[in-house]
């Protein structure tokens, strides 16, 4: 198979999830004849109808108020927010209706929605178009979270997102929009897992989404020093795969967690603590966060003083290792 | 002179908003009526409704045994069996009225104050009961009635109403869908959301404003400054203006609404023109923020003596019905009472089912390592 971008392997997969599935819709701003923003739902109107790839009016929490209404009905949306920073006007529809509407009708009813959120930086946009929200998402019980770091786990990430009967956020790494792979012929994972995508012995690198590239690039830096880093892909941020991390740090004795959110009440605080309290006595050094600071998502033109990059994430190896 | 009673009516308008917002006193004109206060029958020229006597009957029944399940679970808060009641105390009529409006395969969406809907769908009032005893947040099979879970969040449900409407649309079905909502939540963003997409879409859905004049403490003249039914206009579709505490023409104008959207003409906005005679829940109190007298006022429209005296004037039902109605009550009263107290509570475990419909691990784990916990207690020394 021919290598594929992380936008055309999604493309892809809601194209595969409308033909398998009569019940499945797309609806979004812009994802009809214009094909997404991003050109992710390019071509799928032309060939699957308007009844099936909705252009909606503007306003977010109509999208995904509407969807919950159509899930209950029998079928299968598949939401497409514009941009990360828009999300916020549909919160409410999400966390308090969307993740909890299940468990309030004692599982009688499921809600199969998927929200797809193009998410976090490194593309120089304007304001509103480049934050890191999975936090809030994790945070909340009832809601699945989930960020593909590659064309192939976007495929089947996405495939696997929507054939779940629970509400699942679904963020893409915009930054990675562009990058080439090729397309396994099955998934080689469960949703919820995570995964080892560099071995290594002396550090692990916790990351997901747009930093598992940085990562990775960091480790092959480090490896010209002596330093044999572990690269772990999250892939799920609710719920999180910690039998893998737990038994790769206990394995290095040593981890820093990246991601692009801020790091404070983040992603990394929750994998610092999980990870301090089952392998306090396997761990060489505190457990390390790199990520943005606490402040909005700058402008572009600083941006990459805010994102972390490989010297950052180099920083935060070289202090780890040094305990 | 045309000149000068304009401007008489502008400066009357000024301040805020004129009374009649609130008291319908200047709109008897696009008000439907199709039974006074008095109890006499009127007809309306676009809404005319045959009934049989036994329907009527029908109705007054309903009524009646729905007011008796509000006060007993009004009493039952107060008896500390109940954490919270939201009472439907003089909306009875708007309830009842589009309930029973609906066919079997529409569905209705509800705030947490649609006990009469749930009525005339068929829940068992019991079901009602769980969230404001504290032993769910819901709890019933919203597909079994067709009657969808209480929503708290004030004009969320209109989009969901509306998203179940474009559903029916897809399909193919001849259904419709109403959603319920109150005079506050007409502010919400959600609402009007749920407005742009039900007409661009042309989806099947009634929305059913009970304007009951008061959201908590905030009178209606602090969410808008026109007739709420007109709203409707600038979304493109109809509004109506009802009589809210007359039961014939809320069903009525909900059956020709309910036929409208399900024969492709798209969405109606029905204002139900009625009154909360109670407070907003069992937690506040009225008389802080409204004259006694605007509630005596309305005391005087109440529904059931209305279709009451209409009955009686008519020769429609004699003493034994009504001692008969009155009877059922009593028994209605009666297994309320002793179904809440006998309500169990449920076991701890319930947090941790049904978050997802799939298995979640950090779910499954605080679930054992909870369990674990519980059971150290158990004879443990």
């Amino acid at each position: 198979m021919s290598k594929l971008t992380m936008s055309k392997a999604i493309n892809e997969g809601l194209r595969n999830c409308l033909e398998t599935d009569p019940k499945t819709l797309i609806m979004g701003e812009d994802v009809g004849k214009l094909g997404g923003v991003f050109r992710v739902t390019d071509g799928l109107q032309k060939d699957f109808g308007e009844d099936r790839v909705i252009d909606t009016p503007l306003a977010e929490s109509g999208i995904v108020g509407t969807a919950i209404g159509l899930a209950l009905r029998g079928y299968r949306p598949i939401v497409e927010i514009q941009f990360d920073g828009f999300v916020y006007p549909a919160f409410d529809q999400i966390v308090t209706q969307l993740a909890k509407m299940h468990a309030r009708a004692l599982g009688h009813i499921k809600l199969p929605v998927t929200i797809r959120i193009p998410y976090a930086g490194g593309i120089g946009a304007v304001e509103h178009h480049s934050e890191s929200h999975e936090a809030y998402f994790a945070h909340t019980a009832g809601l699945r979270v989930v960020t593909p770091s590659n064309p192939d786990d976007a495929y089947w990430m996405l495939r696997q997102s929507v054939e779940s009967d629970d509400p699942v956020i679904f963020l893409e790494p915009k930054a990675r929009y562009w990058d080439k792979a090729e397309l396994s012929a099955a998934p080689a994972l469960d949703l919820h897992a995570a995964k080892v995508v560099r071995p290594g012995t002396d550090l692990t690198l916790l990351a997901y989404g747009p930093m598992v590239k940085t990562c990775l690039e960091a480790a092959t830096a480090a490896e010209q020093d002596g330093h044999r880093i572990e690269v772990v892909d999250l892939r799920s941020l609710s719920p999180i795969d910690f039998a893998t991390l737990e038994e790769s740090v206990k394995r290095t004795g040593r981890a820093v967690v990246v991601h692009e959110a801020p790091v404070f009440m983040g992603m990394g605080a929750e994998l610092a603590a999980r990870l301090t309290e089952k392998c306090f006595y396997h761990l060489e050094a505190p457990v390390l966060r790199v990520g943005g600071y606490h402040a909005p998502y700058p402008p572009s033109r600083v941006e990459e003083q805010f994102l972390p990059d490989l010297d950052r994430v180099l920083d935060a190896v070289d202090r780890a290792l040094a305990f | 002179m045309t000149v000068k009673s304009t401007s008489r009516a502008r400066k009357k308008a000024a301040p805020g908003v004129t009374d009649s917002l609130r008291t319908g006193k200047d709109a008897p004109a696009e008000l439907v009526q199709l039974l006074t206060p008095e109890g006499e029958r009127v007809e309306h020229p676009d809404f005319p409704l045959t009934v049989t006597p036994d329907e009527l009957r029908s109705l007054y029944r309903d009524l009646v045994l729905v007011r008796r399940f509000d006060a007993e679970a009004t009493a039952l808060q107060r008896q500390g069996e109940l954490g919270l009641w939201a009472s439907l105390l003089g909306q009875e009529a708007a309830q009842v009225g589009s309930g029973r409006a609906m066919r079997e395969k529409d569905y209705a969406f509800p705030t947490y104050r649609e006990h009469g809907v749930a009525w005339c769908r068929g829940v068992d009032p019991l079901n009602l009961l769980g969230m404001f005893r504290g032993v769910n947040h819901g709890g019933w099979d919203p597909n079994e009635k067709n009657f969808h879970l209480y929503t708290i969040v004030i004009g969320s449900q209109t989009l969901h109403a509306t998203g179940y409407a474009m559903g029916i649309t897809k399909d193919g079905a001849e259904d419709a869908v109403i959603a319920y909502f109150g005079d506050g939540a007409s502010s919400q963003g959600d609402v009007n959301e749920a407005f742009t997409f039900a007409s661009v879409y042309n989806a099947p859905v009634v929305f059913f404003c009970q304007n009951n004049q008061w959201a908590i403490s905030e009178p209606t003249t602090n969410q808008t400054k026109i007739p709420l039914y007109r709203r409707a206009a600038g979304f493109g579709f109809p509004g109506v203006r009802v009589d809210g505490n007359d039961v014939l023409a809320c069903l009525a104008v909900t059956r020709w609404a309910l036929d409208h959207a399900r024969t492709g003409s798209g969405p109606v906005l029905i204002e139900a023109f009625t009154y909360r005679m109670g407070a907003h829940t069992t937690s506040d109190d009225p008389t802080r923020y409204r004259a006694t007298e605007e509630t005596e006022a309305w005391k005087a429209k109440d529904p059931i003596s209305r279709l009451k005296a209409h009955l009686e004037r008519e020769g429609l039902a004699d003493e034994e019905f009504f001692a008969a109605v009155d009877a059922e009550s009593e028994t209605l009263g009666l297994r309320v009472r002793e179904g809440v107290r006998s309500m169990p509570d449920p076991d701890p475990t319930l947090i941790f089912d049904h978050v997802y419909a799939e298995p979640h691990a950090l779910v499954a784990e605080e679930r054992a390592e909870y369990v674990a916990y519980a059971q150290s207690f158990e004879g443990g020394e």
